[in-house]
């Protein structure tokens, strides 16, 4: 894709001139398409809305098909975003087609930090152009371009005005996406309430500063379309993929006890005019805004921050090698300085270290000689208590010895005199 | 003794007089039902009603058309940007109604910025906190020495809004009713049913109902009709119990359907009659509330909220009493006999930490020293 179509100002030096018959390069705009019909087109759509508000349901609308998505749960603890993406054929137009859809967006007690996951995407997407057009080797026209191309923002029905979550959250990213706000599940407002909660949405974001996406006025052939159909911004849509039985027709339609909303009929809701709009008219426009505008923002503020200007100081013009190769000593410095600091600190860690465990071993040694002296002191003291008692001991068996003889002299004694009664007694 | 006995005899002459014109077994308390009736119509009733949810749900066009008035006549809305830092607050509207010479003193409560602002942690505590007021104020005035003229400001029933773009109960919904549903009788509705088809009408109220016993939720529950009703009364008492939550939508126009003159909103696709029970549970919420459960609803205020805060109220009380006198006993035992744990900071030094491992080895090589003595007089023993 040509990365700039801006209508040619004639230049001074060159002379205008007029054929004096037909060339032929009036086909240059049907080779154009034949090439690109051939390549395939890639759009991708950003949905963002609390869970049940009908995305899916509006996106199944819309493209005519069934897109197999599930229900969620209002219990995400934080906003997740799911992509998926489809092939879709219509007539011998070949479209690669990306849907990504809000998770958990709105559920939560504290909805401050809601906006960043989907600014994340968005930044990623941006991030993965940018580095394969930085790439030495680089594949542009083979690249599958995943930045989103257009945002869908689902505002719920309150009949009052904007929630405060969607002022924050479209704040947030209409620098960064073409932002479509829509009025979702619409058949719970009434034709004069209808008109009441646009005219204040728009006030709304208008006071805040909020740049929603405007339908193109440059090109006359659709010049006037687009200026009616601005004016009923934000659309009022409704969603089924169910039919009815209306007149002798199967309509698209929900089926209410007192009535049949017809999501095609324009005296019922904005559906045509979202589709006209969104995929008949203005699709190939918002891949060229999305292009033009929003990355070249997001490139300029990239390369800014790395460093990168288009002029030095000196207001001369700088190459961007020269630049390149500037940041890369700079960085190649910086690494050094920061290995020698680290180096310094483990060195001097280490030495701590090594003089924290000397001090804890001589402690120990001390402690170790303290109780060596008590367990010595302790055994000495036994010792002299084993001494004593030994000597108790052999004492007390010499006296056991001396009393056992006095016994056993006496004893003789005795037995001497008997012998002598008895011998005496004999004669 | 003769004068009194002929006295008696002429007394009870008189009042035989009047009971022969009537049955002999009357008595005549049958009369206390038309008694009360009298009684109440004089003193009059009063109702608090509190309406919770998200703003843009309906909930004043519902109040207005509830009770077929204005009250919410000028007020004003918060744009988007003021609202993102929105705090809570409790407006009151109260109106004398009267009908066929009944009064009624009706006290709405609403909670404008609900569920607004981006972040709403706690946005539920200032409603808790108001409802807690009113038991405070009743708890006192009911404790005091002049009890003439109490002002029952006790909030009777909490509608609660749930909105019908979702799936279901979101998180807001359930932190709400389980912070309230021990303090008043939640009904939850599901507003702006002109949303739904009959059958997604259905699927809905299955869902909620399940999230509301899955999360433990306590709702204001229907009293049981006696078994001996009729079966027509029990078919009612059966399909109220079932509609829960009430798919409303709310209406103060008046629009020309069918000829007749009715509260309904204009489409271009069709009216939709806010009175007709095929349209919307309008009906059976308005008999819930007014005709049939009013009164039912200020009883379980009393007899159960109410009391439980009491109960409360006295329990934390006199358990401040106890530890204020534990407290007292601690100070004065010595604190080294108590085996206070030490809780270690998360930023312990260094040196701390040594310190508590040298006497870790200290303690140990003691019980070793310990244990050698013990084991040398054990050998002395046994020489």
């Amino acid at each position: 894709m040509a990365s700039s179509d801006v209508a040619r100002q004639p230049d001074k030096g060159v002379r205008p001139l007029s054929l004096a018959g037909h060339v032929g390069f009036d086909s240059l705009p049907d080779q154009l398409v034949n090439k690109s019909i051939y390549q395939g087109f890639c759009f991708n759509i950003l949905c963002i809305g609390e869970t049940g508000i009908g995305k899916s349901t509006l996106m199944d609308t819309l493209f005519n098909t069934n897109f197999e998505n599930f229900e969620s749960s209002h219990f995400e603890p934080q906003v997740k975003l799911r992509a998926q993406t489809y092939d879709l054929q219509e007539s011998n137009v070949r479209l690669r087609l990306t849907v990504v859809n809000t998770v958990g967006f709105g559920d939560q007690m504290n909805k401050q930090e809601s906006y960043q996951p989907v600014v994340d995407y968005i930044d990623r997407q941006f991030e993965s152009y940018l580095q394969e057009e930085l790439k030495i080797k680089r594949s542009l026209h083979n690249y599958h371009d995943s930045r989103v191309h257009a945002c869908l923002y689902f505002i719920s029905p309150s009949g009052h005005s904007l929630k405060s979550l969607d002022l924050v959250t479209m704040k947030k990213l209409d620098s960064k996406v073409n932002i479509i706000p829509v009025i979702a599940k619409a058949d719970t407002i009434s034709k004069s309430e209808l008109h009441k909660f646009k005219i204040k949405i728009m006030s709304e974001l208008v006071s805040n500063g909020v740049q929603i996406y405007q339908f193109p006025l440059d090109d006359e052939t659709v010049a006037k379309v687009n200026t009616t159909m601005n004016g009923h911004l934000p659309f009022a849509v409704v969603g089924s993929t169910e039919e009815v039985c209306v007149g002798n027709k199967m309509v698209k339609a929900r089926q209410y006890p007192w009535g049949v909303v017809q999501v095609e009929n324009e005296n019922h809701c904005d559906f045509v005019k979202l589709r006209e709009m969104l995929i008949c008219v203005n699709m190939e426009d918002l891949r060229e805004q999305t292009h033009t505008r929003h990355y070249e923002l997001y490139r300029r503020c990239k390369l800014e921050e790395m460093g990168f200007k288009d002029t030095d100081p000196e207001c001369k013009p700088v190459s961007l090698q020269q630049t390149y190769e500037a940041k890369r000593q700079e960085f190649l410095v910086e690494l050094q300085r920061r290995e020698d600091e680290m180096r310094q600190m483990f060195v001097q860690r280490v030495k701590e270290k090594e003089a924290e465990l000397k001090e804890a071993e001589r402690e120990l040694q001390s402690r170790f000689e303290q109780l060596k002296r008590l367990h010595a002191d302790e055994k000495a003291t036994l010792e002299e208590k084993k001494r004593l008692l030994d000597e108790d001991q052999s004492s007390f068996s010499k006296r056991r010895a001396a009393a056992q003889l006095l016994q056993a002299q006496s004893l003789t004694a005795n037995g001497k005199k008997d012998k002598d009664r008895k011998n005496s007694g004999f004669m | 003794m003769e004068n009194s006995s002929s006295n008696n005899r002429f007394r009870s002459a008189m009042f035989n007089h009047d009971d022969e014109d009537q049955d002999k077994e009357y008595v005549g308390f049958a009369t206390l039902p038309n008694q009360v009736h009298r009684k109440s119509v004089k003193k009059g009733f009063d109702f608090t009603l509190m309406v919770a949810g998200e703003s843009g749900l309906g909930k004043s066009t519902l109040v207005n058309s509830l009770f077929l008035t204005d009250l919410y006549k000028d007020r004003k809305l918060l744009n988007a940007e003021e609202r993102i830092t929105q705090t809570v607050e409790i407006t009151k509207h109260t109106v004398d109604i009267e009908e066929k010479g009944v009064k009624l003193k009706l006290t709405i409560v609403d909670t404008p910025g609900f569920g607004d602002a981006v972040n709403n942690t706690e946005c539920w505590k200032s409603v808790a906190d108001y409802i807690d007021q009113q038991f405070e104020q009743y708890f006192r005035d009911e404790s005091g020495l002049n009890r003439k003229n109490i002002q029952d400001n006790r909030v009777h029933c909490c509608l609660y809004f749930i909105s019908p773009f979702g799936h279901g109960l979101r998180p807001l919904d359930v932190e709400f009713m389980k912070a309230l549903h021990e303090k008043v009788n939640i009904v939850p509705i599901l507003a702006k049913a002109d949303t739904l088809t009959p059958s997604e009408v259905k699927k809905k109220k299955i869902k909620i109902r399940e999230e509301i016993e899955q999360y433990g939720i306590k709702i204001y529950q229907f009293p049981d009709c006696d078994s001996d009703e009729d079966e027509e009364f029990k078919q009612q008492d059966l399909e109220l119990k079932e509609s829960i939550p009430f798919a409303v939508i709310g209406s103060n126009t008046v629009v020309e359907a069918k000829g007749k003159r009715v509260r309904g909103r204009l489409y271009p696709w069709g009216i939709v009659e806010v009175e007709n029970s095929a349209h919307c549970d309008f009906v059976k919420l308005r008999n819930m509330l007014v005709r049939t459960h009013m009164q039912d609803l200020k009883d379980v205020t009393r007899e159960t909220h109410y009391e439980n805060y009491r109960a409360q109220c006295i329990q934390s009380m006199t358990r401040m009493v106890v530890k204020e006198r534990n407290r007292n006993k601690l100070t004065r035992e010595s604190g080294t006999d108590f085996p206070i744990p030490v809780v270690p900071t998360v930023t312990e030094s260094e040196t701390e930490k040594l310190i508590r491992e040298k006497d870790e080895e200290l303690r140990r090589m003691q019980e070793m020293l310990q244990r050698i003595q013990d084991h040398m007089i054990t050998q002395k023993d046994g020489h």
